[in-house]
């Protein structure tokens, strides 16, 4: 995975909370059995008209913000179904940062997996950002080094868990830092005093 | 020892490894695989030359992208059968066990599960799907993930995760009559919401919990997520090793007594800690449908649809509007007035055997509403061939409904069952997000028995009153 340092750009608010991952990206999609190409899904039907005809009401369909980087909404955003074509089409469409009151976990978990960055804000941080972003043209930078969200002369500092911050700045594959620990699982399966009914024979 | 929740009891006897941030790396004891979130991640074993390492441990079935109508054609779209079939080719490539769409045994995977023994209590068991928490119900720590993990646990059989917090549900007093788990579970959404549950494991107790049967209980941790929470738990119980007894998968003879000797210890101590416990009255739960595009948009049948204006809560008042528009419901209006033009009764929520029972019982000398299109399909294959064998599918057919082939069908509308844009639906699965069931199509959630009602009379009705 590619080394997660600093986005800067384009910032789109979506201002809605309980963003679902069948709006994100809708079950036609799904049907692939690759990870790429599934930007052009990403929020479909707020996105198309019944048609296929582009939305021109729809905030990614208009410039800047059909470059945006970063997305910003407000609380549960990636609820529902544990489908990693989810991140994926956010990561296809270019958006690398996304900043919510509050995330649902598995989507939460699987951005991390991709090189995006979801950023959990208090309601206060999120209506100052959207409120003043128009002033600096809708850009933010966000850093990850320093945890700091800039917006023109604003810094709002964000949390981070310390191993998930490592491995976005290190791009770190988790497989290969488990298989590390390969010895440890050989042992715990050899300790287990379930396995005997744990154990499928077939 | 300190006294444990059955979440920190299966949690602390998976811990491979835990690093200085209580980061842990837990060892995963059952697998269920299906097409749709795992090509990619078999794809990732074969460009990084991986193995899966337990493959015994694992079973995959197609459940999502499959036809519920003739298959003697085999899959007709094109990129539907594509995906089956890849997931056909990486089974045998890797030697993980699987049923094929021919197989009797092929079905819905947190159906397959419980039905071949696969569930066992006091396991960790994880699915790349959010229902998994079905599981829960058994006593096993069972929970969704996304691909990457996926291949995470085909390649190494543990996961990284930090333990959940624990979240005790426990409901007092009894059901009304002709309140489901269906409902109960709704109830909990409602009161909660959908973000309640979120960094928790739900713990469901108490007397109606106790007397619940399996499948009533699976009904229950199914909709776990739909409260944000990733995994439900139930502690099992005689019942639990009643149900899995015997199971093709489950433990036999010498193994069996000891597995359940192990399994009585899982229940939670008496004085275990929970971060949240939230106490609610059965007896107060009614009927209930949901009414809006968010599975926390609930009421009681006999209630009329909410007004904007009683938000306070601005976000809430706007996402309320957004839902009526989309629902195409006025405020004040009754919920027994809103017709319906289709019933889907199945998924992972309500296709098992007695949600069938239940339906039929409804449907028995009824005939449905002449503009509704209704259509059962059964959770899995064996489930199909029970509900046959008690000759349900004639009292289906008889009334009106379409009798089907088993799969996850219009609970996500990946196959040809989807609603039209505006079309209606009672529907007993657990989503009513915006265009789940099929582009602008309208969806409300009810239990089996009130689908069967909604049938009938053409609109949402109080089964009660049938």
């Amino acid at each position: 995975m590619k080394e997660f340092t600093e986005v800067q750009g384009v910032t789109a608010p979506i201002e809605l909370s309980n963003i679902d991952t069948d709006m994100i990206i809708p079950k036609q999609f799904l049907k692939t059995i690759k990870r790429s190409g599934l930007g052009e899904g990403l929020f479909y039907e707020m996105r198309y008209d019944e048609k296929g005809n582009l939305n021109k009401n729809f905030i990614l369909n208009e410039k800047p913000f059909s470059d945006s980087k970063i997305l910003i909404a407000f609380e549960n955003f990636g609820c529902g179904s544990s489908r990693e074509h989810a991140p994926w089409a956010i990561k296809d469409f270019g958006i690398n940062v996304i900043l919510a009151i509050s995330f649902a976990d598995i989507f939460f978990n699987n951005c991390f997996k991709n090189g995006i960055l979801p950023i959990k804000l208090n309601k206060e941080e999120i209506d100052f950002i959207i409120s003043n972003l128009q002033k600096y043209k809708n850009i933010l930078k966000v850093n990850l080094i320093n945890q700091v969200i800039t917006l023109g002369t604003s810094d709002i500092k964000f949390d981070i868990e310390s191993h998930r911050k490592e491995s976005l700045l290190n791009g770190w594959d988790d497989i290969d830092l488990t298989l590390k620990h390969k010895e440890k699982i050989t042992s715990y399966e050899e300790n287990n005093p379930n396995s005997f009914w744990i154990h499928i024979e077939r | 020892m300190q006294p444990q929740t059955i979440f920190d009891k299966i949690w602390s006897s998976h811990i491979v490894n835990e690093d200085k941030n209580g980061e842990c790396l837990i060892y995963i004891d059952r697998h269920l695989v299906h097409e749709v979130t795992s090509p990619q991640a078999f794809e990732g074993l074969k460009t990084k030359k991986r193995v899966v390492r337990r493959p015994n441990l694992t079973l995959a079935v197609p459940d999502h992208n499959v036809p519920t109508i003739d298959r003697t054609k085999g899959i007709v779209d094109n990129e539907s059968r594509i995906q089956v079939d890849t997931l056909l080719k990486n089974c045998k490539d890797f030697s993980v066990p699987f049923f094929n769409i021919d197989d009797e045994r092929q079905g819905i995977v947190h159906i397959i599960g419980p039905e071949q023994g696969f569930t066992l209590p006091g396991t960790t068991l994880v699915c790349g799907d959010s229902h998994t928490s079905t599981h829960g119900a058994f006593g096993s720590l069972a929970f969704g993930i996304g691909t990457s993990e996926v291949e995470h646990v085909l390649s190494t059989q543990t996961l990284i995760q930090k333990p959940a917090k624990n979240f005790l549900i426990k409901f007092t007093n009894k059901l009304g009559k002709g309140v489901t788990a269906k409902d109960v579970i709704l109830y909990l959404i409602g009161q909660i919401g959908t973000a309640g549950g979120t960094g928790y494991v739900l713990e469901y107790a108490g007397e109606i919990i106790d007397d619940m049967s399996m499948e009533e209980r699976m009904t229950i941790c199914n909709m776990s997520i739909e409260a944000g929470a990733r995994a439900g738990l139930i502690a099992p119980d005689e019942k639990t090793f009643d149900y899995l007894y015997n199971k093709p998968l489950a433990p036999k003879g010498k193994d069996w007594d000891m597995a359940v000797k192990c399994w009585l210890k899982l229940k939670s101590d008496p004085d275990a800690k929970y971060e949240k416990t939230l106490l609610i009255d059965a007896s107060k739960i009614e009927p209930q449908v949901t009414w809006g595009t968010s599975p926390e948009d609930v009421l009681t049948i006999n209630s009329t649809i909410p007004n904007p204006e009683q938000y306070t809560n601005s976000e809430k008042k706007k996402s309320v509007i957004r839902s009526l528009k989309y629902m195409d419901l006025k405020p004040g209006q009754k919920l027994t007035d809103v017709e319906i033009d289709k019933v889907f009764i199945g998924s992972c929520t309500n296709g098992r055997i007695e949600d069938l029972r239940k339906a039929s019982k409804i449907l028995k000398g009824n005939k449905i509403n002449p503009n509704v299109k209704a259509f059962v399909v059964p959770g899995s294959g064996l489930v199909k061939k029970q509900a046959e064998a008690e000759g349900l599918d004639k009292i289906f057919k008889s009334s009106g409904f379409e009798w089907r082939e088993p799969g996850c069908s219009m609970c996500l509308a990946m196959n040809a069952d989807k609603l039209k844009p505006y079309e209606r639906c009672a529907s007993t699965s657990n989503r009513n997000f915006e265009g789940r069931q099929g582009r602008l199509g309208r969806t409300h959630l009810v239990s089996p028995e009130m689908a069967a009602a909604a049938a009938i009379k053409g609109k949402l009705f109080d089964v009660r009153k049938i």
